[in-house]
Formats: structure tokens, sequence, C-alpha cells
């Protein structure tokens, strides 16, 4: 066996991202200002009474714009880079899943057991 | 006025802060200071300064930065080791109303540079020079994704060490522990440069560990050699994969983490202060969900030494190489799921707790699995017992009990009793020592004959294996004992006067340790003396079986003059079976990179913007950081980044090899 600079390469992986064209771009533009305007009509309005209810709407507006990003910016699919973009993705969004609500169940259990009424702001010196 | 001057000038940094008044540390000043010129002038006496800025400080291929790495963790190693024994005569004296010779401040500072320095500046540089030396080898690749950055990386995290050390010299360390937990680390209760200089040092140095750590992971997925499939990949280079990913997605929570730290310190914030609803144990929820990983981006790579020392040594290929991997990846996505059990007492409750004991005691069955398959390769092998897998064993059993003592811990009520008692840290140094530290001696025997074309001196070798595993069974082991009576660590001196005889056996055994390390300094003095007759001219001293035994040691700087095409797991041992023929003849001209000094700059910079901020000077910290940004852009510009090896210089080079090859018959 002659190992050769030419030699077959099956295996190797193949396939970079795409470059994206002119209408991917377009419509990602488009689709980020449209969702960047809504939430600042919702705050500038006050179209929802409830302050946290607006807050939680803006941030499910982060999060489609986020996908709207890695779609048609970032060129990301199931198969770009030979599948190794959708399975880095899918591994942050566990860790990101991980660390968020384990910090948030740890943090609001030790807030409860530990440190009674000391986040009232009320009783400060 | 003139003192406004000096303020701007100097910022907090004035006479005082030099530590005149502790003779312990101006004795080891002045020793530092004789060695360092004796050394600065050794280099200049044999003209070695232009000889090392060209093949070495501004050098991009990774077979050199992985040995720059090496260096790196030796030196400081011999650092993080004085603090241990400092700290282990000072536990053994300080009994029956004596105060030692150390006194609070300064010890404080001692264990938390031990702590700080043992994981960021040895056993990361160390682990990293590995990867960096072996990961491209074993793939077949001439060199990393990004050489540019590999040799950057490795200059911040000299950076980081830099100010490590220079905390010795100028003011003082931080007193906090190695995690400098809020809020004893916050402006209130630390107002000194302590806690900085350990913020500013990690976050230097953990902009390099992060560098590397994609330009590995890109490696590994872009560059292995036609053939090599994930599964085919050297166990090594796996395990190399799942750290570096590890690496990726831990260190970013810590330098967040730190640079909330920061900003309560520098500009009043409340993220982690006791008022104004600030929280630390914030802190500690978040430096432990980088902090675990952590923990396995050190062993991971040992693990995969070890696998290949088995393997080899034992000459059988690895059993259970699909468990192997799995076993790595499981490892990997556990290591997320457990980072409580480092506060189980801080107070979250049971069910909390319960769920991180139980995913503790998950994660030991994959690693307990890779044990069984270790001993599975040795079963029934024609078993060498060289070096490296004396090593191998000696880890086996070691950090098996290691590993009990985990499991042990991982059980919440059990903790409450050990927590931040001594048992907790003869467990945790039973796995680094027992794991990282023998590993990576294992690695260094294994591989030293690959980077320096001699082997290691076999006799001082068995000394210092000797020293180092008695040696760590006297020192920890009292630990244990000393632990489970509830004796607490980060202690300066003690009450009770039974103690002492365990600190005296302790410290018994750091002496051996030292001893061990001398010896393994020994060796690589007496193995340099001994180069001609430890020689290894075939390349592949051990009859191995990964591809980096195919080529010549140490290798070409391109690594591989044709990229070799794989059909097997054990690349190279495949090929040897097949009848493999080197080719003579035909040789192009090979592309590599070329040499840059950027890396080294942009590292001096950040270390001066590291230590303005430090000391407040602002001055300094604007133009450091104003000229950090304009050489980064400015290397943009350089255009002169590659270049062609000839092919005649190839042939030359492989015709050489060929000669070396036909004198041995």
């Amino acid at each position: 066996m002659s190992a050769h600079d030419h030699a077959e390469d099956h295996g190797h992986v193949h396939g970079g991202a795409a470059h994206g064209s002119f209408k991917g771009y377009l419509t990602g533009f488009v689709l980020s200002v449209i969702l960047t305007a809504i939430p600042f009509w919702l705050v500038m309005t006050g179209f929802i009474d409830d302050k946290q209810v607006t807050a939680i709407v803006i941030m499910a507006f982060a999060v489609v714009q986020i996908v709207v990003h890695m779609v048609f910016f970032l060129h990301m699919n199931t198969a770009s880079e030979g599948g190794w973009s959708m399975l880095a993705l899918i591994f942050t969004l566990i860790l990101v899943v991980i660390v968020l609500t384990g910090s948030l169940w740890v943090m609001y259990h030790l807030n409860a057991n530990m440190m009674p009424g000391l986040h009232d702001m009320r009783e400060m010196p | 006025m003139p003192d406004t001057l000096t303020r701007f000038i100097f910022g907090r940094l004035t006479l005082e802060s030099l530590p005149l008044h502790e003779p312990i540390v101006v004795a080891t000043f002045i020793a530092v200071a004789l060695g360092g010129i004796a050394l600065l002038g050794a280099i200049t006496y044999f003209k070695l300064w232009t000889y090392l800025w060209r093949e070495w400080f501004t050098s991009v291929d990774h077979k050199k930065i992985g040995i720059m790495y090496m260096v790196l963790g030796l030196v400081m190693l011999l650092r993080g080791f004085s603090d241990a024994i400092m700290m282990r005569l000072q536990q053994a004296i300080a009994f029956n109303g004596s105060e030692g010779y150390l006194n609070s401040h300064h010890y404080d500072q001692i264990f938390t540079a031990h702590g700080v320095i043992m994981i960021f500046f040895v056993a990361m540089p160390f682990v990293t020079g590995l990867m960096n030396f072996v990961v491209p080898l074993q793939i077949g690749a001439r060199d990393v994704s990004f050489p540019f950055l590999n040799n950057f990386s490795f200059w911040m995290t000299v950076g980081g060490a830099v100010l490590v050390m220079a905390s010795l010299f100028v003011g003082e360390f931080a007193r906090t522990g190695w995690l400098a937990y809020p809020p004893l680390s916050g402006i209130g209760y630390s107002p000194d440069v302590g806690v900085d200089y350990y913020i500013w040092a990690l976050q230097v140095a953990g902009v390099g560990t992060t560098l590397s750590g994609i330009n590995l992971i890109c490696t590994i997925i872009k560059m292995r050699a036609p053939g090599m499939t994930m599964m085919r990949m050297p166990v090594f280079t796996w395990t190399s994969l799942c750290t570096n990913v590890l690496i990726v997605a831990s260190f970013p929570v810590l330098t967040a983490v730190l640079a909330m730290l920061s900003l309560d310190r520098y500009v009043g914030t409340n993220f982690f202060t006791n008022d104004f609803g600030g929280n630390p144990m914030m802190y500690v929820n978040l430096i432990w969900i980088w902090g675990h990983p952590e923990v396995y981006i050190l062993i991971l790579p040992l693990f995969g030494v070890f696998s290949e020392v088995t393997s080899t040594f034992s000459g059988k290929r690895l059993f259970g190489y699909t468990s192997m991997v799995y076993a790595t990846v499981v490892i990997t996505i556990l290591s997320y799921l457990v980072w409580l059990h480092h506060f189980f007492t801080m107070g979250s409750g049971a069910s909390v707790n319960s769920f991180f004991g139980i995913t503790t005691m998950i994660i030991s069955i994959p690693t307990g699995a890779k044990i069984f398959n270790w001993l599975f390769t040795m079963y029934r092998g024609r078993i060498r017992f060289e070096l490296p897998m004396m090593w191998t064993v000696a880890f086996m059993l070691t950090f098996t009990v290691g590993g009990m003592t985990g499991v042990l811990l991982a059980v919440p009520p059990a903790d409450f009793v050990l927590h931040n008692s001594l048992f907790l840290i003869a467990h945790f140094h039973n796995v680094i020592i027992g794991g990282v530290l023998f590993g990576l001696f294992a690695g260094i025997a294994y591989w030293w004959p690959k980077a320096f074309g001699f082997r290691l001196d076999p006799f001082w070798g068995k000394v210092s294996f000797w020293c180092w595993v008695v040696g760590f069974w006297f020192a920890f082991m009292p630990l244990y004992i000393l632990g489970l009576m509830g004796v607490t660590r980060r202690m300066r001196v003690f009450d009770d006067p039974s103690l002492q005889i365990w600190f005296v056996i302790a410290a018994f055994g750091a002496v051996l340790i030292a001893a061990g390390i001398a010896a393994f300094l020994v060796q690589i003095f007496v193995s340099i003396r001994r180069r001609e007759a430890l020689a290894d001219p075939t390349g592949d001293p051990w009859d191995g079986r990964t591809l980096e035994w195919s080529t010549s040691s140490p290798p070409p700087a391109y690594n591989f003059a044709f990229t070799p095409v794989i059909r097997d797991n054990d690349a190279w041992w495949d090929m040897k079976k097949a009848g493999y023929i080197r080719p003579l003849s035909g040789f192009r001209p090979i592309h590599m990179p070329s040499n840059t000094g950027t890396g080294i700059i942009l590292a001096g910079f950040s270390v001066a913007l590291g230590f303005a901020m430090i000391w407040y000077i602002w001055w300094l910290a604007a133009l450091s950081f104003v000229c950090l940004i304009a050489t980064a852009i400015g290397h943009t510009f350089n255009y002169h980044r590659d270049f062609h090896i000839p092919a005649a210089e190839v042939t030359q080079t492989e015709a050489a090899r060929t000669t070396l090859l036909a004198a041995q018959g």
C-alpha cells in the first residue's frame, strides 16, 4: 500500500457551509427588522398591560431572532459542514438548557432555604 | 502635587508593595533573581537568543509549541510544589503552641497559589502541550488548523503564568483559596491586589486556553488523514476532542464569572456582594459549572494516554474501543450535570442534593468501564513493563481508590461530614496525582523519543516512579485519616497534639515526592547526556500502533512527506502488517505556515494590560490596550504567512532517514 497525496479520500469530511444568495440575505434582513420592530412597538405603546408578560413575549421574539440569524446569516442547516454544525448546535442547546435550568433550580432552592427576607429591599438598613 | 503625580504614574504601586518584610520571600527573590540572571547570562553568552527567537518563540510548529507548553508546565510544577512542601512543613511543626514558620498572611497566599498554579499553570499546560504535540501526528496532519493562533494561545498561557509569578515579588497573591469565593474575594474583604492578580492571570491565560481548544477541535474534525473516520481515530485523539469540546463550552463561564467579580471589585456592581440584591452563592454555582467540567478536561486526555500505552505495551488492540469512545462522550455530557456536589452543604435542600448525588454516582460508571477496558486489554497480552506501562498500572491502582472515595463523597449525608475536611483534599489529590500526573509521566516517557529522537533513561525514571508512587501514598493516606477525624483544610496551626504524627508522615511523603521530582529532572539531564546510547533511529521504539510512530523521531517539520491513507483503528500497526514500504521518491514541495512574532508581542501587551489593571495604572492600561488592538489589526496585513518547503529539501530529509533506517538493518 503506498500512501500518496492524491489517493482516494473517501470518508473525508466534505462540503463547507453554503454561501447564501441575495434572496436569502434579504429575507433574513427583513425578518430581523420585523422581529426587532415588534418588541420596540410593544414597549413603546404598552400594548400589553402586564409588564412581565411583555418581557416574556420579547424574549420569545429574541429566540426567534437567534434562529433567523443562524439560518439566514450563518447558513446553518442539517447538512452544513457535514452535519457538524447541527451537532454543535444540539450540544450547545443541551448545555445552555442544563446551565440555565440547573442554575435557576439550584438558586431558587438556595434562596428559599438560606436567604430568608434578605432580598426584600425595604428591610435593608 | 508630586503625590498626585506618583499616584497617576504608578497607581497604587508603591515601594511598600514590595514584600521586603517577609524574609522567606526576600530569600526566594534573591535566589530566583540570581538563577534568572545566570540563565539569561548563559543564553547571551552562548548566543542563543536569535536561535530561541527564530526556532522556538515565534514558531508555529505544533510540535515545538507542544514542547514549550511542557517546559512551562515543568517550571510551574517546581513553583507549585515549593508551595506544597512549605504547607506540609508548616502543618507538621505548628503544634503545641508553635506558630510554625509562616504567618497567616503568607500561608493563605501559599495555599491559594498552590491550587491556582497546579491546576491552571501545571496541569493545563502539560495536557495542552501533550495534545498539541501528539494529535496532529496521530491524525496524519502537518500542523493544527490555525498555526498562528496556536502560538498566540501558548504565549497567553505564559502571560498568565508571568502575572502569577510577579505576584510573589510585587504585591501579594489572593488569600481566598483557589476559587476566590466572594464575599471574601470582594473589594470589602480583599481590598488589596491579591484577588486582582488572580483575576487577571486567569483571564489572560483563559484566552489562550479557549483559543487552543477551538484550534484543536477544528484540527481533529477537519484535518484527519483520508480514511480516518471518527470511529477509526486513536483513543487519545478522541479524548482530546472531548476535552477541547469541554474547554470551549466551559471556559466562557469562567471568563464571565470572573468578569462579574471584576465589575464588583472595580466599578461597584453588586453581582456577588452581600447586599443590594447581590448573591455570593451565585458565584459558587457559576464557578463550579466551569469547575467540574475542568476536572474532566484534565483527566480525559490522560485516559487517552493510558489507552495508547496499555494497548502498545500489551501488544494488543485496545479492548472495547467503541465502549471507550462512548464512555468518553458520556463523561463529556455528564460532567455538566454534577457541579452541585461541590457545594452540597450550601443548603439547596434534599431534592437538589439527591439529584446531583445520583448523577455523580452515575458518572463513575463510564469511568469504571474504562478501567475494565484497560484490564481486559492487558489480559493475555504480552505485557512489557517499560516505564509508561509502570505508570499506567500505578494509575489504575491509585485512581481506583481515589474514585471510590469520590463516590463516597457523592453521598450527600457523608459529604456533610467530610465537606472541606482533609478527606476531600486527600480525595482530589488522589485522582489528580494518581490520574493526571501519573498519566503525564506515562505520556512523557512514551512520546519523549518521538519528540527528541532518544528515549528517557529507564533507571532514573524508575527511581522517580517509586519515589512518586510511594511518596503519594505516604503524603495523602494520613490526610484521609485526619479528614475522617474531622480536621478541616487550610489550617495553619493545630491545638490537638495527637494529630501531629499524621502531619509528620504526610510531610515525609512530600519529601519523597520532592525526590521523585528531582529524579525526574536528573532523568532528563542524564538522558540528554546519554542520547547517543538511548537514540531511537527507527522512529518506532515501542513497536507502536498509531500513526505518529510511522514518521521519524523527531518528525520533520512537515510531519509526513505524503499524507497516509488509513484503513484501520491502529493505522500504523495495520500498515506494518500489510508490508508498508516507505515511498522513496516523487516528493513534492510542501506548503507550510510561516513563523511570526505577533503571538508573543500580543501576549506581552496583555501582561502589561493585566499588570496595569491590577495596580490601577490607568494610563498604562489604556496604552497597552490600544497597542494590543493595533498589533492584532496590523497582523491582518501580514501577507507573508506561508511558504513551500522545496521538493529537493524534502527529498534530502527523507533520504537521510532512509540511510538511518538502512544502518539498522
